[in-house]
């Protein structure tokens, strides 16, 4: 493996993406959204919910009535207001977070590999010494990076805004708990793959950045799977649960990034156009 | 001692589906020569490209291309070649200057040396000014400068050139001509130039090879082609003003001429013949008609006398 050539992939993949405001609005103004504004103003507003014309707050009765026994036992002695606090920025925001590496990630690579083909600059890249390997390592490494960095980057400024947000109704440090160190280091990368498999395998049907990225998008209904099960009370997001989601990812992940390598090469790629 | 061929096929094809893109191709290149690549759109030049830079496999035949097979060896064979792509292929959100020094990295240039080689071809090509902008601001002209410095940048034995000066102006088009005659003159450098500029083949070429549906249907020098294939003469007549309409009439009479026209603005009409053997007929007829001759000059075919005749010869062929 050539890393000096991959470098020289990521760099430039990278470089193409922070210039193009089709492609970092997305990356900002999501995690932006799900990762401040929300918790932010759920923190905030908890106070006074009840008091907003039209707002009731949730009812949590189910949830907490299908909560494992020694899980339950941690919430005993919260006030209504803090257990609403903890069942939303802890697990109701736990599978929403998983958006944001499965959104960066799939845009990037959308960018990296469909985009590249709409503007055809990948022709000259073909051209150079680089081996197929080391041109997907290249471009699978520009899609992890940034989804990778903007997953922490998030979970840090959510941590913050939650604690801050509460802190008048906990009155301490509440997040993260276990299951959420898990999620970032452990179920946000195999998210990325995943999200970065499928993208890399739409991409190789398609012929445009939007196409791919639109396609793609599919993906995030598994999520949206997640947070309905905790809505319902089918599961949550425990330290056992959120381990094996990981793991169920990464073999997703391994299995559309090993069928994303072997579309991704020059002679299939040029076949195609 | 004869060099080994810088190029060599052997019944190189290659279909896509029922397409043959490349049929039978078998051509021999040697150091230091500059071929010609002509032929219409989809005649096959691009697909015969990527089969000798090991992008694309062949369905059935091989090539060897600086003593490399490009089907096993293309990462090998392609740190040797550069290629300058139909399309300029820069990224338009990247500088000149990026763009350049990526794929300096990518050919391997020891790091050390990525920005005076960058800054040295950037030189070559008159775009250290505009360096630090970026691509998506540059002419269409300046893009396909930068995609030129980067097929360059490696300084490679054996140079594609996919229409190098579509899009530049007459004064970098004249650079660009002096560049490939300058690389080719040090016999280390050998450049394939596909073009559809018939008049840039016959200035640059040492021969051309003459492409038709990916089957290759005349190759050699202008001269060799001209003497093979071209078995007709253009002529210049020079005559007086007045006796224009009458050497038109007569000549346009004669079985066989073509193309019988006046040259603008002067009292010179020049016509195509099929045969060498009619000029004694065409003198006679116009002294017949009472037309002064003051010159009769037969003019060499140029290449796109021979590329059309070629074309037609073709197209009347069975298939």
């Amino acid at each position: 493996m050539n890393w000096r050539a991959i470098k020289a992939i990521v760099q430039r993949d990278l470089l193409a993406v922070f210039r193009s405001k089709g492609v970092m609005l997305p990356l900002i103004i999501v995690p932006l959204i799900f990762m401040i504004i929300l918790p932010g103003a759920f923190g905030l507003l908890m106070p006074v919910l009840n008091e907003l014309p039209g707002v009731n707050t949730p009812d949590i009765t189910l949830f907490l009535e299908r909560l494992p026994p020694a899980l339950l036992a941690r919430f005993e002695g919260y006030t209504t207001d803090q257990l609403m606090i903890v069942f939303m920025l802890v697990y109701m925001f736990a599978p929403m977070f998983l958006i944001i590496p499965l959104m960066v990630a799939s845009v990037v690579a959308s960018d990296s590999f469909a985009g590249e083909k709409e503007r055809k600059t990948l022709e000259a890249l073909i051209y150079t010494p680089t081996t197929d390997l080391e041109l997907f390592v290249g471009k699978m490494l520009s899609a992890m990076i940034p989804a990778l960095v903007v997953s922490l980057v998030g979970f840090l400024l959510y941590g913050l805004t939650a604690n801050i947000a509460a802190w008048p109704i906990m009155g301490r440090i509440f997040f993260p708990n276990a299951a959420w160190i898990i999620l970032v280091l452990w179920v946000a990368p195999a998210t990325a793959a995943t999200g970065l498999g499928a993208t890399v395998i739409v991409s190789s049907k398609v012929n445009s950045f939007q196409e791919a990225n639109q396609i793609a998008g599919i993906i995030v209904l598994p999520i949206l799977a997640l947070v309905l099960g905790q809505i319902s009370g089918v599961m949550y997001f425990g330290v056992l649960v959120t381990v094996l989601l990981g793991l169920v990812l990464w073999v997703a992940g391994g299995i559309l990034l090993f069928f994303g390598v072997r579309t991704f090469r020059r002679s299939e790629i040029l076949a195609k156009r | 001692m004869i060099n080994a061929p810088v190029i060599l096929t052997e019944g190189l094809t290659r279909h896509f589906d029922d397409i043959i893109a490349v049929d039978d191709l078998n051509l021999e290149i040697y150091p230091g020569e500059v071929l010609g690549f002509l032929g219409h759109n989809g005649a096959g030049k691009t697909t015969t490209v990527r089969l000798l830079n090991g992008v694309l496999t062949p369905t059935s035949g091989k090539a060897q291309v600086l003593g490399l097979d490009p089907s096993t060896d293309g990462a090998e064979l392609r740190r040797r070649t550069g290629v300058l792509t139909e399309t300029p292929s820069v990224d338009e959100r990247l500088t000149g200057y990026e763009n350049l020094a990526i794929f300096a990295a990518l050919f391997n240039i020891p790091p050390a040396a990525v920005e005076s080689r960058v800054a040295e071809v950037l030189e070559i090509f008159q775009l250290t000014d505009r360096a630090g902008d970026r691509v998506s601001e540059y002419s269409k002209g300046m893009k396909q400068k930068l995609a030129l410095a980067r097929a360059i940048i490696h300084q490679p034995e054996l140079l594609f050139l996919d229409e190098p000066t579509s899009g530049l102006d007459p004064v970098i088009t004249r650079q660009v001509h002096t560049l490939i005659r300058e690389l080719s003159r040090d016999g280390n450098h050998t450049v394939f130039l596909c073009t559809h500029n018939l008049a840039e083949a016959q200035r640059l070429c040492d021969r051309v090879a003459v492409l038709e549906n990916g089957r290759m249907v005349a190759l050699g020098s202008p001269a060799e082609l001209a003497r093979d294939l071209w078995k007709g003469m253009r002529l210049e007549v020079e005559t007086t003003t007045e006796a224009i309409p009458a050497a038109i009439k007569a000549l346009t009479a004669i079985p066989d001429t073509r193309e019988v026209v006046q040259e603008q603005g002067h009292p010179v009409i020049s016509l195509s013949l099929n045969l060498r053997d009619q000029v004694p007929g065409v003198v006679s007829c116009l002294v017949a008609a009472g037309v002064p001759i003051f010159r009769l000059t037969p003019k060499e075919p140029t290449l796109e006398d021979i590329y059309f005749a070629l074309h037609e010869n073709h197209k009347e062929m069975p298939a």
